[in-house]
């Protein structure tokens, strides 16, 4: 299977926008290189702006650009942009509701040798609880593109996270369709439902094929959108498996698990197993191999569902 | 400046006071100091100055405000009530629950206000992009930012001074309301930022200082703004807090304290007569 990480697939969609969109603006913050917003500024360098070391201030900017009906798109890493920039983002950008989106990569434990400095497992947590904020994890290639083509014609504060790590693509470009807030089935099964999000969708995927195997059968559920999170497609699965095991490369306090512990305690009171960075920090260390360790791979979620079923 | 401008900017200024105090009495709460002191240059801004329209608040060239020191949202309110934005009666509805008036601005809710801010810092780099994005399809408003002195203490106000620098955002200009006092004491003695103007010197800034209760030289800080090419400008404003109501000149505990009837029908006597006195 083919691999690209998805920070690549950003940097090519936003040169795929300009080109519909003359009003496109892409900030960064001395990051273009790594953020991959560098393959937009070698296409449309006039639409380019880097703001430099300056998270804070590039909200703002970001902000204050939005206010005059540009579409802007400000890029950092995830921990600088939902970690440091996060007030400015809830009072410059969330509170007054503007069209900002934000394109945060080297997301997660696989940004790899940098250390737990730079891998941000809290940032799905801390964007969920501005009001009115968009919050978007894409699985693959595919995915990415569909999602910043599909997130520009929305109209409101997005905040998207990418990773470093090559990503196996699965998802087909002929049929794909991204909606904002809808999950997709990607297999059917009785026994578990695995909703997975972001890097983790292609390990659900495998761990689900190997589980069918051994006479398990999982229904695999990609969010892509944390927030507004599909209550429907949660709950309908929930209730035809009994079973539900969340997979996500986050925290696993405030992001996807708890969003869907959210839904089913309300609605659907399921047992629920979170599969996650386990409220610690990360380390340095090739990415591959941090996933391996903290548990973010298909052997582990074979495990975590073996032991939820008591198989 | 025409003597009969000016005569007419003071009186309206006196207007614009008298607005604030409304506000915060009937608010029972609020920041009556520093909103005093910025009240003349808004005024002038509103006034005199700034390409807007009542009728029309989201023309598209018209030039922009950014109050980000959002605390002082009396003085701002009373400015933009009084030039018919919405109506001055409306002024006594500050903080109270279901007003547009919220205690700091909100984009959206009233009209000629483009920004949200409140938050000390945040809105300079708004101001920062609003500039810049002016730059980038040739529109020729200007944008304006209103800071307190206490607010460059926060660093995200010498980020955004960085950037404007760099991009050479000559569209762009900063008020800083130099009253010399915030919430915890002096300026100088909570935490200095001075030497202001050598500050924004080295960060590569025009800088004008004025007295911000003098309209003449009001006119020409903006005037000298609007002149220098390739860089933004700083007007950095000598003024009182509390300025125009005695008992609340230069004195801390103004400026985030309402005043009782007491003290509100004493300072609405004063701003009477001062316009009285103008007439």
């Amino acid at each position: 299977m083919d691999k690209k990480a998805t920070r690549e697939s950003y940097g090519e969609a936003l040169v795929m926008l300009a080109e519909k969109r003359n009003d496109l603006v892409v900030l960064d913050a001395d990051l273009a290189a790594a953020t991959k917003t560098g393959i937009f500024k070698k296409a449309y360098p006039d639409r380019f702006f880097d703001c430099g070391i300056a998270e804070a201030n590039m909200m703002g900017v970001a902000a204050g650009i939005a206010t005059t009906g540009k579409l802007v798109f400000a890029s950092t890493f995830a921990m600088f942009a939902a970690g440091r920039a996060y007030e400015i983002v809830r009072n410059s950008i969330g509170y007054p509701h503007l069209n900002v989106k934000i394109g945060a990569t080297h997301a997660g434990i696989s940004v790899g040798e940098d250390g737990a400095s730079h891998q941000c497992n809290e940032d799905i947590a801390l964007m969920r609880t501005i009001p009115g904020m968009t919050v978007i994890n894409p699985a693959d290639d595919v995915e990415a593109k569909a999602a910043v083509l599909a997130m520009a014609d929305y109209e409101g504060p997005t905040y998207m996270r990418f990773g470093r790590l090559a990503a196996p693509i699965f998802n087909d470009p002929a049929t794909y369709k991204f909606e904002v807030g809808k999950g997709i089935q990607l297999r059917q099964g009785d026994d578990v439902t695995i909703i997975a999000t972001g890097l983790m969708v292609a390990q659900a995927l495998s761990a689900a094929s190997e589980l069918s195997d051994i006479g398990i059968n999982a229904d695999v559920i990609n969010i892509h959108t944390i927030k507004p999170i599909d209550r429907e497609i949660v709950i309908n699965s929930a209730k035809r498996t009994g079973c539900v095991v969340t997979v996500e490369e986050h925290s696993i306090i405030g992001g996807l698990g708890s969003a869907v512990c959210e839904v089913l305690s309300e609605s659907c009171p399921t047992r629920t197993v979170r599969i996650g960075v386990q409220d610690v920090f990360g380390h340095s260390g090739p990415a591959p191999k941090l996933l391996e360790e903290f548990g973010l791979c298909a052997e582990n979620i074979i495990n975590v569902v073996k032991k939820t079923l008591g198989k | 400046m025409d003597i009969t401008i000016k005569r007419q900017l003071e009186r309206t200024a006196v207007k614009v006071r008298l607005g604030i105090i409304e506000g915060v009495y009937n608010a029972k709460s609020g920041h009556p100091g520093g909103s005093l002191s910025i009240a003349d240059t808004l005024t002038y801004l509103y006034f005199a100055r700034m390409n807007l329209d009542p009728s029309d608040p989201q023309m598209p060239e018209r030039d922009r405000l950014v109050l980000s020191k959002g605390h002082t949202a009396p003085a701002l309110y009373s400015v933009l009530a009084n030039r018919g934005f919405f109506p001055v009666e409306e002024l006594k509805t500050l903080r109270h629950i279901d007003s547009r008036l919220q205690g700091h601005p909100v984009r959206g809710k009233i009209p000629g206000v483009d920004m949200s801010t409140g938050s000390l810092g945040q809105g300079v780099s708004a101001a920062c992009g609003m500039a810049l994005s002016g730059k980038l399809s040739n529109d020729y408003y200007r944008v304006y930012a209103i800071l307190g002195d206490g607010e460059i203490e926060e660093g995200q106000v010498w980020e955004a001074s960085m950037f404007a620098a760099h991009y050479q955002l000559d569209n762009l200009c900063f008020v800083v309301d130099n009253n010399g006092l915030q919430i915890d004491g002096k300026i100088k003695d909570v935490m200095s930022p001075y030497p202001i103007d050598e500050k924004f010197k080295a960060f590569g800034w025009n800088v004008v200082c004025i007295d911000g209760h003098d309209f003449d030289q009001i006119e020409k800080a903006f005037d000298n703004a609007e002149r220098t090419l390739n860089r933004p400008t700083v007007i950095i404003q000598k003024s009182i807090k509390g300025k125009g109501v005695s008992f609340m000149e230069d004195q801390v505990s103004w400026h985030g304290t309402a005043p009782n009837e007491e003290q509100y029908n004493q300072a609405k006597a004063e701003l009477e007569q001062q316009l009285a006195a103008l007439s």
